[in-house]
């Protein structure tokens, strides 16, 4: 491992000196000290820290699978398994023209219907604004949910969608992920549909491996 | 000379050697062992023994307030329940919560909040719950120990993490983890949390009498036996999430 990239838990110093902290890293003097547990890392002068545990924090414009758990006159909350419950104006579904009257929110989307939705805007005073409108985005009627822990979603797309990629063009099947680590996965054929759940699983067990793109592909290739 | 706390007991506490009532020496603590990530449906958590005592503790959170009136919209905030078992102590313990029970919860929350940085989850709460399986002297210090590696496994933003030890005075000597019979028969019982990286203190009680040189010698003992217990809080956490093998 290089000298930039180390493990760390709370309270270890990273480094001193003139950095800038960023994610997970508080500047105290001329300290730089984590934050959480996970990778640290240096680069141009900044000094970041890759979690490796944690819950999802919302971030505008992640793309997010939540469900639906509850509605009011106006709006829908939707459990995005987040400290924060995500929430949906009727009018983002109905168009301008939504009324509180003439509408029932229940026709289009009810409790426990589960949706693919994207953060429009979060900030730290009101919970985080999702929508539904755009492409792959609404509600979904089919597929095999699968939870991973938040911090290994990146680890799951994979570098410019590559890993994400390989296991959706070898299994055939069609998988949404969001960013709060909740996947759909859906295709035609069970056995490619079971194989790629296990590339998911296998993926969310063994992220810490450097081989793990070529373990992933073997698995993908075997027959069984 | 006069008598300064201890009540009278045939147990000798310290004998001519410089053995204790457990054979460690003055300033041994007794085995601790930590791990991380033992329960399943918990955000985070970690069993500690140590010595005789036994503890679990469980994070849940960031999460909802809930009752809402509690919630600050400026930050999130910490919420502790200790708990001793039933069957945590001899005689068996009411389950409702004690008057003792209630100051230990209080003084492990206030040990913890200035480690944590809960500013970045406004209105929600980190609940640790501590439940003592077994208990023999210095569960308020065992059980802080656990609650901070919890919270690390958690994910919980932290400044540093917190250890926590005992010290104390027993047959007018200064020694280090007090446990149940030096704290029962002895002459003064001080635990304290403790930041090690940052150096600063969290927490400071004492019971008994202890002269300032006496103090002093218990501060430095005490940071001695918290940095001993970070050692083993940190191998905890490596042990969970960077002994897999390769990065």
């Amino acid at each position: 491992m290089s000298k930039d990239k180390r493990y760390v838990i709370p309270g270890d110093i990273i480094t001193t000196g003139p950095y800038r902290p960023e994610q997970n890293v508080i500047l105290d003097g001329n300290k730089m000290i984590a934050t959480c547990i996970g990778l640290s890392d240096i680069t141009d002068g900044a000094v970041r820290v890759i979690p490796l545990t944690g819950r999802y924090i919302p971030k505008g414009d992640d793309l997010v699978v939540g469900k639906v758990i509850s509605h009011s006159a106006m709006s829908w909350e939707v459990d995005i398994n987040s400290c924060y419950l995500g929430i949906l104006p009727a009018s983002d579904v109905f168009g301008r023209d939504f009324s509180s009257h003439a509408n029932d929110l229940t026709e289009k989307l009810s409790n426990g219907d589960l949706i693919a939705a994207r953060i429009v805007n979060f900030d730290r005073t009101r919970d985080p604004l999702i929508t539904i409108s755009g492409r792959e985005l609404g509600k979904i009627d089919s597929g095999e949910l699968i939870k991973i822990s938040t911090t290994k979603v990146p680890r799951l797309i994979g570098k410019r969608g590559s890993m994400i990629q390989m296991i959706e063009e070898a299994t055939n099947a069609n998988i949404t992920i969001g960013q709060n680590g909740i996947i759909i996965a859906s295709c035609e054929n069970p056995d490619g549909l079971s194989k790629a759940i296990r590339a998911i699983n296998m993926i969310e067990e063994d992220s810490h491996r450097i081989n793990l793109t070529d373990m992933v592909k073997k698995m993908l290739e075997s027959s069984d | 000379m006069i008598k300064l706390g201890g009540r009278d007991t045939d147990v000798v506490l310290l004998d001519e050697n410089g053995k204790r009532s457990d054979g460690r020496t003055v300033n041994e603590t007794r085995k601790v062992t930590i791990k991380a990530g033992v329960l399943k449906n918990a955000n985070g958590s970690a069993y500690i023994e140590f010595g005789e005592n036994k503890i679990l503790a469980g994070i849940y959170g960031p999460r909802d307030v809930h009752p809402k009136h509690l919630s600050n919209p400026d930050t999130g905030i910490l919420r502790c329940r200790y708990h001793m078992s039933p069957f945590s102590v001899g005689d068996r313990k009411n389950p409702a919560p004690s008057r003792r029970e209630i100051e230990i919860s209080k003084v492990i929350k206030e040990a913890l909040e200035p480690a944590v940085i809960l500013d970045q989850f406004p209105r929600t709460v980190v609940d640790i719950f501590l439940e003592i399986l077994q208990a023999d002297g210095g569960t308020r210090c065992a059980a802080l120990a656990a609650a901070s590696v919890a919270l690390a496994d958690a994910g919980i933003p932290m400044r540093d993490m917190v250890s926590a030890c005992a010290a104390g005075k027993v047959a007018d000597t200064v020694i280090l983890d007090v446990n149940n019979e030096e704290d029962q028969a002895g002459q003064a019982d001080m635990p304290m949390g403790y930041m090690p990286n940052l150096k600063k203190i969290t927490l400071l009680q004492l019971d008994g009498v202890l002269t300032p040189e006496e103090y002093k010698k218990c501060v430095e003992v005490g940071i001695d036996g918290c940095n001993q217990v970070y050692e083993i809080q940190k191998k905890a956490l490596e042990e969970k999430y960077f002994s897999k093998g390769d990065q």
